[in-house]
């Protein structure tokens, strides 16, 4: 099977690197998945997005990734993120009161209210 | 006699416990020494890729972005000073403002004028007591910077520094000032100029082939404004955690001399209150030696 060097790094630590059949992501512009052999692209992903890499070996990882970059070459895919977590990571009590305490009226709340909702959803919880 | 040796024995007491406090925060230093320089490098992977991206962006398109392109006739120049919060650091502070008094001269002589912003209490006080302007300042994170600390401070400067010429807040350039850690015993206070950046191209790249052409989602005008101030933030967090390391290693090395000299005080205050202490038993003796003497020869007579 095709394979090809995936790396996630987060501003304060690299999260997930290794080799991977596939990346799921989401630009400003749409969704887009990723084989080996994709053409170079360098694309903004969504403020706040859900990331999917299929590892070869393991199980599929989710990540919810803020603030991020999709860097594409045919052998390699780097994501660039401020912050990022692992769908394992993720306090999902925490999120939720996030979510909860979230004004929505005021534009910083909805950004975190977003960023809450998306931390749901990695974590499998309906947002 | 006996109050000299009351008053040793209280410096040495207040030397002792003075002592507990200069090794404790030696201690502390230490430790977070360690954690400093292990979030450096853990921080590494993405300002290198980020610096990559942003390379490859620069190379790809034929962009005219400030970022790049120097201004023709800049005047105002932005800089930010890296201090610490407490003292108890030996030089760092001082260190680091020299360099930055040095750059502020340096850009006035290239007809610039240095617009001031400082992170760290230490930083702010020094300007506040000298009566000059500081455009901004953040304090609090010092020893242990997070990235949103970074990307705030970031955010002001790329504001400035994009804004339009007219406006008075506007810079043509960003420096930086912090303090590079090399090793344990070398921390080396660093100017660096941020904006415009200089792009490096990778070296040997092959010459006459076509370089592969890339797909810009959304278009790179766009994409290079989002991965700027990200750009400058991770640049700013790598500096900080860098001058945090360097902080805590100063002060782990005035704190390890302090006690050192701490432990020599108590040394030689204990020798002299023991010699006092010989002295006044001395004196006693030949007290009583003498005054039974006295009475001997009262006796007799």
């Amino acid at each position: 099977m095709a394979e090809m060097i995936v790396e996630l790094v987060a501003v304060e630590r690299r999260l997930w690197s290794g080799k991977a059949s596939f990346v799921f992501a989401r630009t400003t512009m749409g969704e887009i998945g990723i084989l080996p052999g994709h053409e170079q692209l360098l694309a903004q992903l969504e403020e706040d997005g859900v990331v999917r890499i299929d590892g070869v070996d393991g199980p599929p990882t989710t990540l919810a990734v803020h603030g991020g970059f999709l860097h594409v070459t045919p052998e390699t895919v780097t994501i660039l993120a401020e912050s990022a977590e692992i769908s394992e990571e993720i306090d999902v009590a925490r999120a939720r009161r996030a979510l909860d305490r979230a004004d929505h009226a005021d534009p910083v709340d909805t950004a975190a209210a977003k960023r809450a909702q998306v931390r749901l959803r990695v974590a499998g919880e309906a947002g | 006699m006996a109050a000299q040796i009351r008053v040793l024995r209280r410096r040495i007491r207040s030397t002792q416990s003075i002592k507990k406090i200069t090794r404790a925060m030696e201690l502390i230093a230490t430790s977070r020494i360690v954690k400093a320089r292990a979030r450096v490098l853990e921080s590494r992977p993405y300002a290198e890729q980020i610096t990559a991206v942003l390379t490859e962006l620069a190379s790809h398109s034929a962009l005219d972005h400030p970022l790049l392109v120097a201004k023709e006739n800049p005047r105002r120049a932005a800089v930010l000073v890296v201090t610490s919060d407490r003292g108890q650091c030996g030089g760092y502070n001082n260190n680091v403002l020299k360099e930055a008094e040095g750059l502020y001269s340096l850009l006035r002589e290239e007809g610039k004028e240095p617009v001031i912003y400082v992170i760290g209490r230490k930083g702010v006080n020094y300007y506040r007591f000298r009566n000059r302007e500081v455009k901004m300042s953040w304090t609090g994170f010092s020893e242990q910077p997070s990235y949103l600390d970074a990307a705030e401070a970031g955010r002001v400067l790329v504001e400035a520094f994009t804004a339009d010429d007219d406006d008075e807040n506007g810079v043509d350039e960003l420096h930086l000032v912090f303090t590079q850690f090399k090793n344990m015993v070398t921390q080396v206070p660093q100017a660096r100029r941020m904006a415009p950046m200089v792009v490096e191209y990778v070296e040997g790249e092959p010459s006459g082939d076509i370089q592969p052409l890339y797909e810009f989602e959304p278009d790179p005008e766009a994409l290079f404004a989002a991965l700027l101030p990200k750009y400058v933030g991770a640049r700013l967090f790598s500096a900080l955690l860098e001058s945090a390391a360097s902080e805590s290693a100063n002060r782990q090395r005035a704190m390890k001399a302090a006690t050192d000299n701490a432990n020599e005080l108590i040394r030689n205050l204990t020798l002299e209150s023991n010699q006092a202490r010989q002295a006044q038993i001395t004196q006693e003796i030949s007290e009583i030696v003498g005054g039974a003497d006295a009475l001997v020869t009262t006796g007799s007579d």
